[in-house]
């Protein structure tokens, strides 16, 4: 257990380059909290379902409304990049794409990804 | 000269006593959320602005009944193992830690459990 430790950090976020590396790593952590918060949403969307033709046109009002559709873009969009990163971890898992040219090739892909998939959920949306 | 017993280096559980189970948990939700997320994602999407009729009705549909009930395990699952991380990496005082881990895993139960009864209920009481 750690008691309260006075001695000094080295400096880190203070010293070092943002790069696509660690941007898009704690990115995927933060989208990552972000959906969890968003279960909810999917949590208060199912049970205006189950309670009845009024509180589903409650919910689709809520949701429908510019400020429901700004957090259900930002919410897909967070979606779509964790689920593209998610898959660039898992290659790594299996042991490919550690040489640093081929991660940022990736990294890039997975953005690019996330973009295309979140607009063309909302085209068919 | 090696400090493991032989029980503990057969039992594989490793130092933190819970060996590489947490890991490929996390490994084998994520890999099934893929096809299941792009399902639900683009399937309400295609689905929104119908009417209550025509939503419950595709609610009850054997196949969306069982992605959406899988979807909610398996996302919900997905969340409190990457939650757990974070919070163990985050929080260090064992008391905090200890009841914020508890309490996350208490509220995504609580709220995947409304989420897979409200999806059955539609689907079976229409």
């Amino acid at each position: 257990m750690k008691t309260a430790n006075k001695r000094p950090l080295s400096p880190h976020l203070q010293v070092y380059k943002p790069q696509l590396t660690s941007v898009l790593s704690i990115m995927h952590r933060g989208t990552g909290v972000v959906l969890a918060i968003g279960t909810l949403l999917v949590t208060y969307w199912l049970a205006a379902i189950a309670g009845g033709a009024e509180s589903f046109a409650n919910a689709n009002a809520i949701l429908g409304s510019w400020f429901g559709k700004l957090v259900l873009f930002g919410w897909s969009w967070a979606l779509f990049y964790h689920l593209s990163n998610g898959i660039r971890h898992l290659v790594w898992d299996s042991g490919h794409g550690f040489d640093l040219p081929s991660v940022y090739l990736s990294g890039k892909i997975a953005v690019g990804a996330s973009l295309a998939l979140t607009i063309l959920l909302w085209l068919v949306a | 000269m090696s400090l493991l017993t032989p029980f503990k280096r057969a039992s594989g559980l490793g130092t933190t006593s819970d060996g590489v189970k947490h890991w490929w948990m996390q490994r084998v939700t994520a890999v099934a959320l893929i096809p299941l997320t792009l399902w639900l994602v683009f399937a309400v999407a295609a689905h929104s602005g119908e009417d209550y009729a025509t939503v419950t009705a595709w609610f009850a549909q054997p196949f969306t009944t069982t992605m959406l009930t899988l979807f909610v395990f398996t996302a919900f699952l997905h969340a409190v193992q990457g939650l757990t991380v974070i919070i163990e990496d985050y929080i260090h005082h064992e008391g905090v830690k200890i009841a914020a881990l508890i309490g996350m895993k208490l509220v995504l139960v609580l709220l995947g459990t409304s989420s897979i009864l409200s999806i059955l209920r539609v689907a079976f009481a229409g």
